[in-house]
């Protein structure tokens, strides 16, 4: 089918202004016929691929004919490559490129735009769960819900950041600080009865514990050899939680981590509940609107805490040291420490969304912590442009958001069949996403780097000045 | 000049490893304050080695580094550096994704920031090109303004002794001598001790006091600049095609 594309553009030979509209029309036949060849080819070979279905029956096979699938597939074949072919293959002006050169123009608006797109996220995070309880009353309960999984990633996602983004160690296994500070949290109550909020900061100091007991083994690798490391790392914690029976539970997780209380009052429908001492009609939703507010809390500490270290000499020393380690040595400055400072930070955060996570599920178990998480986090951080805040946001809420949506497309069963689960797909989508990503932006969506040092004045600076080079 | 002035620097009998590879066999040097000294030698001869074992990365196996009347052959590089030495390292190593003004705050890391505007004048009238460039991306620069930053970078942690290692390397003739006669002048008008390792041994030379040449990992030869100049070994060895 792809020989077609050379040969009919300019087969005939005339001069291409001669007859604008005639070349036109010509372009549309060379499109129709070829989409139709096509189409031909889908039918014959899609006869029995998706045409025909067999079942095994007590004495044969029994053979159901899909005439609507084979058709829709036809017609799906058919109507892609004419649309390909108008406008990719024989198009003045392919849309790849239109695309493309859009989607690498978005990068260098986005610094002016940023500050104002960050404004508006933020409004719009602060008022969230009560635009979605007056929007939509009956989906409030699930719409809250995903916004605090987001926003845990994005906390994930910032918390990595620093590790990866500023101080350039690429870390696979990041999902063990967040499985110790759940588990910390976890523990602690199941063994001496914390709270939440007496947890969280214990969780936290736990995490950065085990960040520089990871930390000083690696000092010395970079790049791969310091991946593998962090990988195992993260598969080690994980075996232990799940192997270590008579203090974690093992397989069987640790469930009644106690929800997390207001000034003492809980969240419950009793006399002394938040609702009640309020003199409010007691709803579950409370609950959730809390937790919405804690983790957002949570994220927006991290962020301001990595924005403010970002202009302090600890964090112009981990950017250094991303760019160039030798250097950053005889500079002076002891890459050791800032190495360490790094992971501890960064795990700390870590900590922090791992013990919000448990008192928001209620129950854990090591599955909640393979690889595949810390790979999730790691891709919100380069899909969001390493060392981008605002990168790191909106890639949580497109790929967490994104595999939450494919949830609701109940329409895609009515071509593909009953049986046809959207999410089965999620992580095929997630990975053509990433694909698609990479090509066009290979820096990441946000790949400009604000300075984090200016003379004097704040004075706007290009983003041609600061956008990435691809050598660098 | 030299005689009677104080030493700096003195380095006796290192010898430096790489595994089982031996690159430095003994070397002894001595720099005073208020010199610029050189070292000259061809590739591979050991001089960025020396310069890096000065830094204590990689570290001498045997014999000595004393400056300013301490050992520090076995301290950590880092603590090294804070004790008045700065490097502008081979190869210029900038931070490519910083801007100029960051690179040299990097510089400044270790400084009492109250100096920080006052030094950062001082870089810009001996550099005025990087003033132009304050808020461009470091790997934007041109090969001889990265030089410059490198060594802007470098005095930024105002220094006693500055460690240059090839600060000519791929840079066109006439930028070569700006940045000579830059080092020239922080020498005459500061008192800045220099210690200079050269592949451009004419420049190099002309621009030193003292010299010393470094064939395989040893010092064969040493002497004033004028006199390694007009020595036909020399000339023979490192300036053969005229003065580059």
């Amino acid at each position: 089918m792809a020989s077609t594309r050379t040969d009919a553009p300019a087969s005939d030979g005339k001069p291409a202004a001669e007859m604008p509209a005639q070349a036109a029309q010509g372009r549309l036949a060379a499109s129709l016929k070829d989409a139709a060849v096509a189409a031909f080819l889908a039918g014959v070979l899609g006869f029995f691929f998706i045409g025909l279905r067999t079942d095994i029956e007590p004495g044969g096979l029994e053979i159901t004919m899909r005439w609507t699938a084979w058709v829709v597939s036809i017609l799906i074949v058919f109507g892609g490559r004419l649309a390909l072919n108008l406008f990719v293959f024989r198009a003045q002006r392919p849309a790849t490129g239109i695309v493309g050169a859009g989607l690498s123009g978005m990068g260098e608006a986005l610094p002016g735009l940023g500050k104002w797109l960050m404004r508006g996220l933020f409004v719009f995070a602060l008022v969230l769960p009560f635009f979605f309880m007056a929007a939509f009353p009956g989906k409030d309960r699930q719409f809250i819900d995903l916004a605090i999984l987001i926003l845990t990633y994005v906390m994930l996602g910032w918390g990595l950041n620093i590790v990866v983004g500023l101080a350039g160690l690429l870390d696979l296994g990041y999902v063990a600080f967040y499985a110790v500070g759940a588990y910390s949290f976890a523990l602690l109550s199941q063994y001496f009865g914390f709270g939440f909020w007496m947890a969280l900061p214990l969780a936290g100091i736990l995490a950065a514990f085990w960040g520089i007991i990871l930390g000083f083994p690696v000092l010395r690798l970079r790049g791969d050899y310091l991946a593998i490391v962090t990988l195992a790392f993260g598969e080690i914690i994980r075996v232990v939680l799940l192997n270590w029976y008579e203090f974690t539970g093992g397989p069987d997780g640790i469930s009644g981590i106690p929800r997390p209380t207001f000034f003492g009052l809980e969240f419950s429908r009793g006399d002394d509940g938040f609702a009640a001492f309020f003199g409010l009609d007691y709803s579950p939703i409370h609950r959730f609107v809390y937790l919405y507010y804690i983790i957002l809390a949570l994220a927006l500490i991290t962020n301001v805490v990595t924005i403010r270290l970002r202009k302090l000499p600890i964090g112009r020393a981990w950017e250094a040291l991303r760019e160039d380690e030798i250097a950053c040595r005889s500079l002076g400055i002891n890459t050791r420490n800032t190495k360490l400072t790094a992971f501890s930070i960064g795990a700390m955060f870590g900590g922090f969304a791992g013990s919000f996570f448990a008192t928001r599920q209620g129950f854990i178990s090591p599955e909640s912590f393979t690889f595949l998480e810390s790979a999730i986090i790691l891709a919100i951080v380069v899909l969001g442009g390493l060392g981008s805040q605002i990168g790191v946001v909106i890639a949580a809420i497109v790929t967490i958001g994104g595999i939450e949506m494919l949830r609701n497309l109940g329409f895609l069963t009515q071509i593909f069949g009953p049986g046809f689960d959207p999410v089965q797909y999620r992580m095929l989508i997630f990975g053509l996403a990433m694909v698609f990503i990479m090509v066009w932006k290979p820096r990441g969506l946000v790949s400009t780097r604000e300075p984090s040092a200016v003379l004097k004045e704040k004075k706007r600076i290009g983003a041609d000045m600061v956008a990435q080079g691809e050598g660098h | 000049m030299s005689g009677q002035a104080e030493t700096l620097l003195s380095v006796r009998g290192v010898e430096t490893y790489y595994g089982k590879i031996i690159a430095l066999r003994g070397v002894d040097l001595e720099v005073r304050r208020g010199e610029i000294v050189t070292m000259i030698g061809a590739n591979g001869a050991g001089k960025s080695t020396l310069m890096m074992t000065i830094c204590g990365d990689p570290r001498a196996r045997s014999g000595q580094i004393v400056y300013d009347g301490l050992d520090i052959t076995e301290m950590p590089t880092h603590e090294i550096m804070r004790m008045g030495i700065a490097q502008s390292p081979e190869g210029r190593r900038i931070f490519p994704r910083m801007t100029v003004m960051e690179n040299l705050q990097m510089g400044a890391a270790l400084v009492d920031p109250k100096h920080f505007e006052d030094d950062l004048k001082r870089v810009f009238e001996l550099f005025p090109r990087l003033k132009e460039r304050l808020h461009q991306r470091g790997g934007t620069l041109s090969g001889g303004e990265q030089q410059m930053l490198a060594i802007a970078r470098a005095l930024m942690s105002r220094p006693k002794l500055l460690l240059l290692d090839e600060p000519s390397l791929g840079l066109a003739p006439l930028i070569v001598k700006q940045i000579f006669e830059t080092i020239r002048e922080l020498n005459e008008n500061e008192g800045l001790t220099v210690f200079l390792v050269e592949q451009n041994a004419f420049h190099a030379l002309k621009l030193a006091h003292r010299g010393y040449v470094m064939v395989n990992g040893e010092i064969t030869m040493s002497g004033t600049g004028a006199e390694l100049l007009s020595r036909e070994d020399v000339r023979a060895a490192y300036l053969e095609g005229g003065r580059h």
